[in-house]
C-alpha cells in the first residue's frame, strides 16, 4: 500500500491524475496564464473559475457552499461607499470608485486555505490593502484595523438567520494590514468580483484561515483595542483572533494539519502560514502561537 | 425460493444513492469539492437507512401493517453498507490509508470517535442477520443484542452535530427525528408494563 511515508504528496496527486485521465474521467481545463510574481508556486494550478464561483462560506448569503452562487445573483454593488474612521486624520465616507481611483490594479496568485479543511489557488485582482489606507493618514496610537461587512438583511438573506452575530466583524494588527501581502480584491480571473466572492471587494490575507478575508467590506476603522471577529464570537475556544495557518495546532473538533486542495483526490500536508512563512513569520517573533491561535 | 418483487424493488431503490454518487462524479454534477459531498453523502443516507428501520415497528404496531417486518433487515444491511462505504472513503482519500492516523483521529476527535463507536455497534448487528444464525442465537438474545442499534443512532446523530461547523440545523432535524422514535420505544414498554400491572 502507498503510505504518505514512503512517495510525496504531489507525486501522488499527480500519479492519480494520470490514472483518473487515463480512465477518462473529465477533468476540468486547466487554465495556466503565465503567473506573475507573487505566484505561490509555479507547479501549482489554479483552481478552476467554477469551482471558485460555486463553492463559497458566505453565510450572508447561505450555510451551504452552494447557495451564495444562487442568492446572491442579484446582489447589488453600485453604488458602494466605504465608511473609514477611527485614529485617522482623513476619516470620511468614501464611494468604491474614488477609493480605487488612484491606484492601478494587479493580479495575485494567492493560496486560499479555509479553517474547514480544504484550499483553492485564486488569481485575484486588485490593489495592496497598504497603498489604499495611506491616504487616510492613519494615527501613531492605532493598533489594529477592524473591517465590517454590509449589515442589510434584505439585501443579504441570510442575515436573517442568527448563525453568526450581524454584521460580519474582521480585524487585522496593524502590521498585519500594512504587510505587502495584504491584498484588497476587487476582481478573480481578470473579471469583476462576482456577488458569492464578496463583491465589490473583499479582503485576501493568505496565510490565514479564510474566514478572515472579510467579504463586500463596507466599514474600516483603525483603532487601538483589538477587533471583535465574527468567528471568534461565534465559539471564541474555535477560532481565535489570529487564526494563522498552523499545521500544529488543531482545530478543538478537527485536524489542521492536511487539507484538501480542490480538485485533487488525497490531502496534503498544511504548510505553517499556508506557505507563507518566509514572509510573514517574523511578525510572530517572539509570540505563543498556541495561545494566540 | 423465488425472491419477491417487492424485494427486487426495494433493493433496487436502495441502491440509487450510490447510483447517483457514481454517475455525479463522471457527470460533474457535485460540485467544486466532490469528495467532501460524497463522503457526507453517504453518511446521510447510512443515519437515513438507520432512521428507517427503527420506523418499521411503530409503523408495523400503530399502522397495523404487519408485512413491513419483512424489509426491516434490508433496510439494516443497506445503513451498514453506506456507513462501510463512507468510513472507507474517508480512510483512503482523507488519510491516505494510514491506519496510524486513523487511531489519531479516532482517540483525539470526539465526532470521530462516537462515528466509529457506531459503526462498530454496526458490525455485529450486520454479521447476526443471516437466518442461519438469528436461529442459533435464539430470538431473546438477537433482539437484546439489535437493541444495539438504538445507541447507535444516537452516536450517529452526535456525530453529525459535532461535526457541524456551526449550522445545527440538519443533525437537529435528524436528532428530532430519532427522539420521535425513540419515544415510541419509551411509550410502548411503559404501555407494556402498564398492562402487565392491570393483569
Amino acid at each position: 500500500m502507498i503510505t504518505k511515508d514512503t512517495i510525496t504528496p504531489k507525486e501522488i496527486y499527480l500519479k492519480r491524475r494520470e490514472l483518473m485521465q487515463a480512465a477518462g474521467v473529465g477533468i476540468a481545463a486547466s487554465m495556466l496564464p503565465t503567473l506573475p510574481a507573487y505566484a505561490a508556486d509555479d507547479a501549482e494550478k489554479l483552481t478552476p473559475k467554477e469551482s471558485i464561483t460555486t463553492y463559497n462560506n458566505f453565510y450572508e448569503f447561505g450555510t451551504a457552499k452552494d447557495e451564495p452562487a444562487i442568492n446572491a445573483k442579484n446582489f447589488v454593488t453600485k453604488p458602494w461607499e466605504i465608511d473609514v474612521g477611527g485614529l485617522c486624520e482623513r476619516p470620511q465616507k468614501i464611494s468604491f470608485d474614488e477609493f480605487f481611483a488612484p491606484f492601478k490594479k494587479e493580479e495575485r496568485v494567492y493560496r486560499l486555505r479555509c479553517v474547514e479543511g480544504w484550499s483553492m489557488v485564486i488569481p485575484w485582482t486588485g490593489v495592496n490593502l497598504y497603498d489604499l489606507l495611506s491616504r487616510f493618514k492613519i494615527t501613531g496610537d492605532a493598533k489594529y484595523v477592524a473591517f465590517e461587512t454590509l449589515h442589510d438583511p434584505e439585501r443579504m438573506p441570510g442575515q436573517k438567520s442568527n448563525v453568526l452575530q450581524w454584521p460580519y466583524r474582521e480585524g487585522l494588527r496593524i502590521d498585519e494590514a500594512m504587510h505587502p501581502l495584504t491584498f484588497m480584491a476587487t476582481g478573480l480571473y481578470g473579471e469583476d468580483l462576482p456577488p458569492q466572492n464578496g463583491a465589490p471587494m473583499r479582503l485576501v490575507v493568505p496565510w490565514k484561515y479564510g474566514f478572515k478575508s472579510i467579504k463586500s467590506i463596507t466599514k474600516i476603522t483603525f483603532t487601538d483595542k483589538q477587533p471583535e471577529t465574527s468567528w471568534n464570537l461565534s465559539n471564541p475556544q474555535e477560532y481565535g483572533f489570529y487564526s494563522n495557518v498552523n499545521p500544529n495546532i488543531d482545530h478543538p473538533r478537527w485536524s489542521q494539519a492536511t487539507e484538501r486542495r480542490l480538485g485533487e483526490i488525497f490531502k496534503r500536508d498544511t504548510e505553517m502560514f499556508n506557505g507563507y512563512g518566509d514572509q510573514v513569520a517574523s511578525l510572530y517573533k517572539d509570540m505563543d502561537l498556541a495561545k494566540n491561535f | 425460493m423465488a425472491i419477491k418483487k417487492s424485494k427486487i424493488a426495494l433493493f433496487t431503490i436502495s441502491l440509487l444513492p450510490v447510483a447517483w454518487l457514481v454517475y455525479g462524479v463522471f457527470a460533474n454534477k457535485l460540485g467544486a469539492n466532490p469528495i467532501e459531498y460524497i463522503i457526507r453523502d453517504l453518511g446521510e443516507w447510512g443515519l437515513r437507512f438507520l432512521l428507517l428501520t427503527l420506523c418499521i415497528t411503530p409503523l408495523r404496531v400503530m399502522g397495523q401493517w404487519p408485512s413491513l417486518a419483512q424489509y426491516r433487515r434490508m433496510l439494516g444491511l443497506f445503513a451498514f453498507f453506506y456507513v462501510f462505504l463512507h468510513l472507507t472513503i474517508f480512510i483512503v482519500v482523507d488519510l491516505s490509508g494510514s491506519m496510524s492516523a486513523l487511531w489519531h483521529e479516532i482517540v483525539k476527535r470526539k465526532f470521530i470517535t462516537v462515528g466509529m463507536l457506531a459503526f462498530i455497534i454496526l458490525i455485529p448487528l450486520a454479521i447476526t442477520s443471516v437466518n442461519k444464525i438469528i436461529k442459533r442465537m435464539g430470538a431473546a438474545r438477537w433482539k437484546t443484542l439489535h437493541k444495539g442499534v438504538y445507541v447507535a443512532s444516537i452516536l450517529a446523530v452526535l456525530h453529525f452535530y459535532w461535526m457541524a461547523k456551526a449550522d445545527k440545523t440538519e443533525p437537529l432535524i435528524y436528532a428530532a427525528i430519532l427522539a420521535v422514535l425513540l419515544g415510541y420505544r419509551v411509550y410502548a414498554a411503559w404501555a407494556k408494563s402498564r398492562k402487565k400491572k392491570t393483569v
